[in-house]
This record gives C-alpha cells, sequence and structure tokens, in this order.
C-alpha cells in the first residue's frame, strides 16, 4: 500500500503563516489516508519511516495515543500522566520509526512495546535489560509478502482474544496490565496461558509460523 | 547455534517478561537467554503481539488538541538512526555484559569458599541477580533458597538431580526443589542466577554496604 507522497512534502514546506489551515490538511489528509488504507498501519508507519509523512503520523496518533493512554490508566497511572505518556509514545514513534520492522512486529505490537518500557521507566526507574539483536538470517530485501502475513495473523490473534470468554480474556488483560504480580502468577500453575482456550493458542501458533517463515 | 538449548523459559515468565512486569534481576537473565535462543525469541514475539492487541482494546479519549499538541511537538524533530547491533563480550551476551562492563574478565569476583566466586550485579530491588563460578568438578555450597530461583548457564556445564544444563539452559527452580548442582568436568562453569528471595551473607556489614557501593 502506497500513498501519494506529494501533499506530506509540501507539509515538509516552511511552516505557513495560516498553522490551523496547515493542520486542517493534514487531518483531512488524515482521515483520507484511513480510509484509502483500511486499517493498514503498517503502511502508516512506514510512510512516517521512509518519508516523514505527517498525515500518516496524524492517522496513526488518532488510533493508538487513545490506546496507549488506555493501556496506562488500566495499567494504574493517573488519566493526566497516561496523557503526557500517550504523547511521549507518539513522539517516540516518530522518532525511532527506522526500528520498525514490519516482518516483525505489527504496530500494535510495537507500540505495545514502546508503551510497556515508558511504564517501566515511570512506576520503577528500573532498567529493562533486553536480549541483543539476534542475526536472523542474512539481511534481505524487505519481504511485503511476510510482512502482510504477520499483520493477517497479528490480527487473527486480536479476533480470538476478542472471542475468549471474558473471565479469560480478563486474566490476559490483567497480566499485561501488570494487575497480576508476579508472585500472584507464580500461584496459579500454569496461568494464565494454561487456561486460555485451543483458540489463543492456535492463534500464537499461526502467528508463531510466520515469525518463522521471516527468518526465512 | 541455539540447537543445543534444552531448558527454556516457562509461558508464564516469558508472558511477565513481555508484559514488563518481571524484577529488573528476573529481567535480565531472560534478556540473556533470549540473547542465546531463537526458539525462545519467536515466543516472546508472540507474547509481544498478545500485548499489542490487549492495547488495541484499550481505548481512551485524549483531551482534545492532543493531536496538534503533538504535531508541534514533532516539528523538527529529527529521526533516531538504528543503533549499532550491541555485541556480546566473550561468554557474555550483550545485556549482560551491559551490567558488567565486558566480559568474565572484568567482572569483580568474590570467594564463597571452595573455589566457589560470586558477584552480585546492580539491580532494583524486589530480586538479586548474580553471577556464580564454579570450578569445574565442584558443587555449589550451602544452596537452600526461598522463592523462585533462575539459573543460566553461561559457560561449562553444571548437572544436579533433575537434569544437565549447558551453556544457554535455564534452570527454574521452585523452593521446593532441594538440589545440590554439580559443575561438570572439563571447563569451569559460570551461571547467572537470579532469585526474589533476600540473599543472605555471612556479616551484617556488607549487607549494609551493599547499596552504597553496589556490590
Amino acid at each position: 500500500m502506497m500513498f501519494d507522497a506529494s501533499p506530506a512534502q509540501n507539509l515538509d514546506a516552511p511552516p505557513s503563516r495560516r498553522p490551523y489551515a496547515a493542520l486542517a490538511r493534514v487531518k483531512r489528509r488524515a482521515e483520507k489516508v484511513t480510509a484509502e488504507a483500511g486499517e493498514d498501519w503498517t503502511a502508516h508507519l512506514l510512510a512516517v519511516r521512509d518519508r516523514q509523512d505527517r498525515a500518516a503520523f496524524a492517522a496513526l496518533f488518532q488510533h493508538f495515543a487513545p490506546r496507549v493512554k488506555g493501556f496506562l490508566v488500566k495499567s494504574g497511572t493517573s488519566p493526566a500522566q497516561a496523557e503526557e505518556c500517550a504523547q511521549d509514545v507518539m513522539e517516540t514513534l516518530w522518532q525511532k520509526a527506522q526500528l520498525f520492522d514490519p516482518e516483525r512486529a505489527s504496530v500494535a505490537t510495537w507500540v505495545f512495546t514502546i508503551a510497556r518500557n515508558r511504564r517501566i521507566d515511570m512506576a520503577r526507574r528500573a532498567a529493562r535489560p533486553e536480549p541483543e539483536d539476534l542475526p536472523w538470517g542474512p539481511e534481505a530485501e524487505p519481504d511485503q509478502h511476510a510482512a502482510l502475513e504477520l499483520a493477517q495473523e497479528t490480527a487473527l490473534l486480536g479476533e480470538a482474544l476478542a472471542r475468549l470468554p471474558q473471565a479469560q480474556r480478563a486474566l490476559i488483560e490483567k497480566a499485561f496490565y501488570g494487575d497480576l504480580s508476579h508472585s500472584e502468577i507464580s500461584e496459579q500453575t500454569g496461568l494464565p496461558m494454561g487456561t486460555v482456550k485451543s483458540r489463543i493458542r492456535l492463534a500464537l501458533e499461526k502467528l508463531r509460523q510466520s515469525f518463522e517463515g521471516a527468518r526465512g | 547455534m541455539t540447537t543445543t538449548i534444552r531448558h527454556h523459559v516457562s509461558d508464564r515468565l516469558l508472558m511477565a517478561y513481555a508484559a514488563g512486569t518481571l524484577p529488573e534481576a528476573f529481567s535480565l537473565v531472560l534478556a540473556t537467554h533470549l540473547s542465546l535462543c531463537d526458539e525462545c525469541r519467536a515466543r516472546l514475539g508472540e507474547y509481544e503481539a498478545l500485548g499489542g492487541q490487549v492495547l488495541e482494546r484499550s481505548d481512551l479519549a485524549m483531551a482534545e488538541g492532543s493531536l496538534e499538541a503533538c504535531l508541534a511537538r514533532i516539528e523538527g524533530l529529527a529521526p533516531v538512526a538504528r543503533p549499532q547491533p550491541r555485541r556480546a563480550h566473550g561468554v557474555f551476551p550483550a545485556p549482560l555484559a551491559k551490567y558488567v562492563g565486558g566480559g568474565p574478565e572484568k567482572v569483580k569476583w568474590r570467594p564463597l569458599g571452595m573455589g566457589v566466586r560470586q558477584a552480585i550485579l546492580p539491580t532494583a530491588r524486589g530480586a538479586t541477580a548474580r553471577l556464580l563460578y564454579i570450578p569445574a568438578g565442584q558443587a555449589v555450597p550451602d544452596h537452600g533458597h526461598r522463592g523462585t530461583e533462575l539459573t543460566l548457564v553461561l559457560q561449562g556445564a553444571f548437572a544436579d538431580s533433575t537434569d544437565r544444563f549447558g551453556r544457554g539452559d535455564l534452570e527454574i527452580a521452585d523452593e521446593d526443589l532441594e538440589h545440590t548442582p554439580i559443575a561438570e568436568a572439563g571447563e569451569d562453569c559460570i551461571c547467572l542466577a537470579a532469585t526474589d528471595a533476600p540473599l543472605r551473607f555471612n556479616a551484617l556489614i556488607p549487607r549494609l554496604l551493599q547499596p552504597v557501593f553496589r556490590i
């Protein structure tokens, strides 16, 4: 999915003397881009990554900023701090778009990892050791098919999560919001994944296959 | 590279790592194992995708004017280039090397007796991480533990009543496990261990000084 880059280039021109008119253009184009792309957030983020497309960024903001805010509030952050943090996360998305690899993560996954790391920074002031970058096979040309497949499998995972019985879904959500402490997880043998129905296992399995496909 | 790893991260630990809810010391052990293990890395990707889908379901309206504020913030912000990949130092994968300041030669070991040495790594409260150096053929002394203990082999191998653990293998022990790990003959064994129970020290002074010197 490619965008017409020309309107975005206009936005890189010197700041307009009529900033609100420029903003209205960004918003209109964001709506148009969203309508054209369906919910192809990967294409939006690649437009940000490859040509600093502000309209694509605006579309991403309107979808993901409220979700980051909601995620953080459910994790116990105050609404005011969650709002500020959602801004930080979106700023990070803009600045670090070069680090996004559509063969390894959907946009939702990537945004989640940024929000998670911000939450750790805020709550504990503790570091979160990250694995080193593994060589996942020789550096290849971007594989559009692998990226698309990953996006589709991730969407299936979302559907599987939505179809779970409420109690099981709540358990998974609590684990990610951080409501379930490590010791609580330890006490519940095999939980949460052990009790999750085959649907989500199946969805994870499919996702795994597409990861392995991406690794070649 | 990873075909010999037989002992992997459990689902619940991996999910907690993906969720970002583990104590730093446990995260360090997992990040180090994940640096050696493609299989667990792929599983982590799945749990992070699950986290992404949880995020997708967590919608809360932003304040009026938030998009405008953010567009103003990113105005003129230059993209950050992809950083250089971090490198392992000898047998220490990058996340561990960062805590040590290099490879095994940089570790400030302290003797525990019988040739066994340890070094406590600076991590946030809630769990403790330490490196253990066990001469080949030597048993690890005084190994009762409370809470959960993770032990990751970085060099050599050890065996206990449950199994053999070589480089990259992760042993997850709870309070029920009474074990006496013995380092295999041949190469000296280096492990990274983390526990969420307080470590016992022989003297009061080192314990009080620990936060000061970050030993």
